[in-house]
């Protein structure tokens, strides 16, 4: 085997005129530039490898970060927020001492290549995201979105993709809470595997990721490194081996929960004992990340012995090793007299753990290879100056024309005979179906914390047995909304999460984001994304909820084809004894329902524009956030006061939805009566936001109406829980058998 | 007085912490074993808990059979120390050779979590005493590998003798034969059963059911007045 001498630091400042493969690393040339400018000479392989996987995308933010510095500028002043954008995830206050952290992250394109790892492993980043926080993570929700559920690809992406979510959430012991399951052709080839957790400390534990105090040591503990998402490492490793060696290496992770399982709770171990000053899990971007992030939050420079590393593969080269993404890894910095105490922890927890480099008192990040120099940087140019671009955006030609092309005029059923139909066929329609299928095939009672679990409004999980401190998580996102006007879309899918969270008796706190869209390089797309960023800025302000952090992801779009924008928004809320929830299933005949909030005839987007006649155009539905504030607070009060026996959200589908969702839930029908003023149709299938239909018990009904009417929120009685049907008076009835089997067959039909 | 009861941490087991609290419900003292230390630290009882041990990429309990603890689980079991396997603790069990049986992956190939109903068919082991025979309950059910299998012989005698515990009413939620959920030894010590009775016992977590509190009141009446 012949070698070309070790590319060191040394070398690359005597040999200018070497070509490196930056193209080949998806640099451009520009930013290959300002590379050799920050540096003073080329870049070593090992720093090309590094810069190139930092400045990607996916890393650096370059195209959304002009616009998502909003989160910041327009975040609504809150004494809840503990730790804001910028770290692993965000940590909000939620009371008696405790802390909550939680984020949601997209693993789309590895799920698209391979459902099963790709899902899997996206499970596993941001549970290690959280405990990078020092939380123990108490749950994960899953919101997901697929192509057509008919169609042939579909059956092969998402059983891989649940039975990936399923079997690394599991075998963690993660209930699996909440989520959304959605089809449309849009994101045929382009699934969006979104994956949220919640994790919850003490105030006192939180931890950062950076690197202090010179001579604190550096310890990578977890999985071996092994050549598993590597990508376009390979090319510079061919670059300097010149013999044959496995050069195909597979892109997507593989993950191993298990392993995983052991680092939590190692990680928590250590964390308890305090001997962790700073922390930083390995995702994407491996050590290439966590080295230069640590190393550029922190106060001094590092130094690393790459030759340190446990390895998989001996044959990795050093450019490998930097860029692996091989999961399962964290990287601590502690203290030198703490270290044995540390490796002590990892040895009972059977975790390799090893001393890789340390803290230093200047201000380089040096990483070294066989006794040579490989890297020599500025850590903060490597994992925050990256490129920031301002991309071209403009409202597309083709938008008036959708915004046009009315909903509203679309033909409306003719009799209550036509008009059963259709409720059934919504019922029934892959998007409207019961979930059961997918979501039984996650642990939800592990813990022994679960309050509620979808399909409720929100997933909500015990945080003291003591007292009763809860807190709740809801994800939601309409991308056929977004689609009609993104700026409402975003806040269509804020006002829902925030809306889900109210219902089910909890104090919406904070936001976390996940924002889906297609190529930033096109200025459609762009502005599509500006749009929706400015909404969810600007709502989040009004609604008084700060953004704590997200993710974004470009890029999803097959050729031209790119799919709906689709924010994609979590809002988290904290209930002061769970014992108060609000459950979506009728609990008891006799009880009156409520419909509270306004009904207009908004058919924009709507679902059953899309079952009924396969249409997308006009306008979504009207945004008021004041409104939702107002619903939001009756909700609460209600809950607390213990006004109303059950509650649902109503959002796609409309009420007819909601009732028959909470009427199949509860075993117990409905007989509801078109209030004045509304015609059935719309009453039952108009889908305008800011409305919840409650149940109230008789002895409550002065009570919760005087309340309703003082506030100023329109209550309106349409009906009582009764019978073993949904009847709607002079319309149809449908009994709750019919329903159960349309609306619970759909999807085992399809993809069982 | 009360009882102290063992709970065994493997490295993966996940419902550790919910069985020791379960215990503490019930009234007893749940007392934390690490599955590398064979000392039982002179329990009263044992929980085998859920989750996935070592992994379980082999076949589920597979490997912790070989553990210390287990040693010492199996020695005192044969001499009478009460034992439950719960989901993975079942499975470790059967390998374990404390329980006949194996258990298969599910027969529809996935996991599967639900409320699943149970019939209790004997209600003498020292687990079930706060059962009636015949009664019915439901208890949430969570696993992968759930098919409870032996061959023809072993479960005419099962059934012969009354050691069938508990079984799957309604739906059978992963082709066990004869619908069996649950099973104990011929002393009536040892019960391993696949659903959890520790997430089904408070009425507002979980299934919002307490139908499996009295796993844990049934020792502990036992230990107590024994």
């Amino acid at each position: 085997m012949s070698r070309t001498p070790l590319d060191t630091v040394e070398h690359a400042a005597a040999t200018p005129d070497v070509e490196l493969p930056w193209a080949e690393l998806g640099l451009k040339k520009d930013e290959y530039e300002r590379v050799v400018e920050i540096l003073g000479r080329r870049p070593t392989g090992a720093e090309l490898a590094m810069y190139s996987v930092m400045w990607s995308e996916h890393c650096s933010y370059k195209s959304s970060k002009v616009h998502l510095r909003q989160f910041g500028e327009k975040a609504p002043e809150s004494d809840a927020l503990l730790v804001g954008i910028g770290e692993n995830a965000g940590v909000v206050d939620v009371g008696q001492g405790y802390a909550v952290t939680f984020k949601v992250e997209s693993h789309n394109h590895p799920s698209y290549v391979e459902p099963y790892q790709g899902a899997a492993t996206g499970v596993g980043g941001i549970v290690r995201d959280i405990i990078a926080m020092g939380a123990r993570p108490v749950a994960v929700v899953d919101p997901l979105r697929f192509g057509a559920a008919d169609h042939p690809d579909t059956k092969r992406v998402l059983p891989g993709v649940v039975a990936g979510i399923g079997g690394y959430g599991n075998c963690l012991g993660l209930p699996n809470i909440g989520g959304e399951v959605v089809f449309d052709a849009c994101y045929q080839g382009n699934p969006l595997v979104n994956a949220g957790a919640i994790g919850v400390m003490r105030h006192e534990d939180i931890h950062l990721a950076k690197a202090s105090g010179a001579g604190n040591q550096v310890i990578l503990y977890g999985a071996r490194t092994g050549g598993d998402g590597i990508g376009g490492a390979s090319i510079l490793a061919s670059e300097t081996f010149d013999d044959a060696k496995p050069s195909k290496r597979p892109a997507v992770q593989v993950g191993d929960p298990f392993q995983e399982k052991l680092l939590i709770e190692c990680t928590l171990e250590a964390f308890r004992e305090k001997l962790v000053v700073g922390i930083q899990d390995l995702g994407a971007a491996g050590l290439s990340c966590a080295t230069s992030e640590l190393a550029s939050n922190g106060s001094g420079g590092m130094r690393v012995t790459l030759d340190d590393v446990p390895l998989r593969d001996s044959t990795l080269s050093p450019e490998e090793i930097l860029m692996s993404e091989s999961q399962e890894r964290m990287c601590a910095v502690v203290e030198p007299g703490k270290v044995d105490r540390f490796l002590e922890i990892c040895a009972k927890w059977d975790v390799i753990a090893t001393v890789i480099g340390e803290v230093t008192d200047g201000d380089r990040l040096e990483i070294f290879w066989h006794g040579g120099k490989i890297v020599d940087v500025d850590p903060r140019t490597v994992a925050h100056d990256g490129p920031v671009y301002e991309r071209p955006y403009a409202r597309p030609d083709w938008q008036d024309v959708l915004q046009a092309d009315d909903a509203g005029k679309l033909p409306r059923p003719a009799t209550g005979e036509e008009l059963k139909d259709q409720v059934l066929r919504l019922v029934g329609s892959p998007n409207q179906a019961s979930k059961k299928w997918i979501t039984s095939q996650y642990d939800h009672f592990v813990q022994g914390n679960t309050v509620l679990a979808q399909p409720e409004d929100s997933g909500m999980i015990r945080i003291d047995e003591e007292s009763g401190l809860g807190v709740a998580i809801a994800t939601d996102g309409n991308g056929r909304y977004a689609k009609l006007d993104p700026y409402t879309g975003a806040q269509l899918a804020l006002a829902e999460a925030y809306r889900n969270v109210a219902t089910t008796g909890a104090r919406p706190l904070a936001v976390s984001d996940c924002l889906n869209f297609g190529s930033p390089e096109d200025s459609a797309v762009m502005w599509q994304f500006a749009e929706a960023v400015r909404g969810l800025a600007d709502g989040c302000r009004q609604l008084g909820t700060p953004v704590t952090g997200g993710n974004v992801s470009l890029y999803n779009q097959t050729g031209e084809a790119a799919i709906h924008p689709t924010p994609v928004v979590a809002v988290l809320g904290v209930i002061d004894d769970v014992a108060r929830r609000t459950p979506v299933a009728f609990q008891e005949e006799g009880q009156l329902l409520y419909l509270l909030g306004d009904t207009r005839e908004e058919f924009g987007g709507s679902a059953w524009s899309q079952v009924v006649h396969d249409h997308l155009g006009g306008m979504p539905p009207k945004v008021d956030l004041e409104r939702e504030r107002l619903l939001a607070e009756i909700l609460i009060s209600a809950s607390r006061d213990g006004m109303i026996d059950s509650a649902h959200d109503l959002s796609d589908g409309g009420l007819v939805q909601a009732v028959v969702e909470s009427a199949l839930l509860g075993g117990k029908g409905a007989r509801l009566v078109v209030p004045d003023g509304l015609d059935a149709f719309t009453f039952l299938l108009s889908e305008s936001a800011g409305r919840a239909v409650v149940a109230v018990p008789r002895s409550e009904e002065v009570r919760f109406n005087d309340m309703c009417g003082a506030r100023g929120l329109p209550a309106t009685r349409i009906g009582v829980v009764d019978g073993d049907a949904v009847e709607v008076q002079g319309e149809f009835t449908l009994s709750l058998a019919e329903l159960r089997e349309t609306h619970e067959q759909t999807i085992p039909s399809l993809l069982a | 007085m009360t009882a102290r009861i063992g709970v065994v941490t493997f490295p993966g087991s996940l419902d550790d912490r919910d069985t020791q609290r379960a215990i503490r419900l019930a009234g007893a003292e749940p007392v934390a074993l690490w599955h590398k230390d064979k000392d039982l630290k002179q329990v009263d009882a044992v929980v085998l808990p859920g989750g996935f041990s070592y992994g379980d990429y082999l076949r589920a309990g597979a490997i912790s059979r070989f553990s210390p603890v287990m040693e010492s689980v199996v020695e005192q079991a044969r001499a009478g120390l009460p034992v439950l396997g719960i989901c993975n603790g079942f499975q470790v069990l059967t390998e374990a050779h404390l329980l006949p049986g194996a258990m298969l992956g599910n027969d529809h190939l996935h996991f599967i979590c639900r409320d699943q109903k149970l019939r209790v068919e004997n209600a003498g082991t020292a687990w079930t005493g706060d059962y009636t025979a015949g009664q019915e309950i439901h208890i949430p059910l969570k696993n992968m590998d759930g098919r409870f299998v032996a061959d023809t012989y072993t479960l005419d005698e099962l059934e012969a003798e009354g050691r069938v515990v508990f079984r799957y009413l309604d739906v059978n939620p992963n082709g066990s034969l004869r619908d069996i959920a649950g099973i104990t030894n011929e002393a009536g010590n040892v019960v391993g059963l696949m659903p959890h009775p520790e997430h089904a016992v408070e009425p507002l977590i979980g299934s919002g059911r307490t139908d499996g509190l009295p796993f844990f009141t049934s020792i502990l009446k036992k230990l107590v007045t024994a």
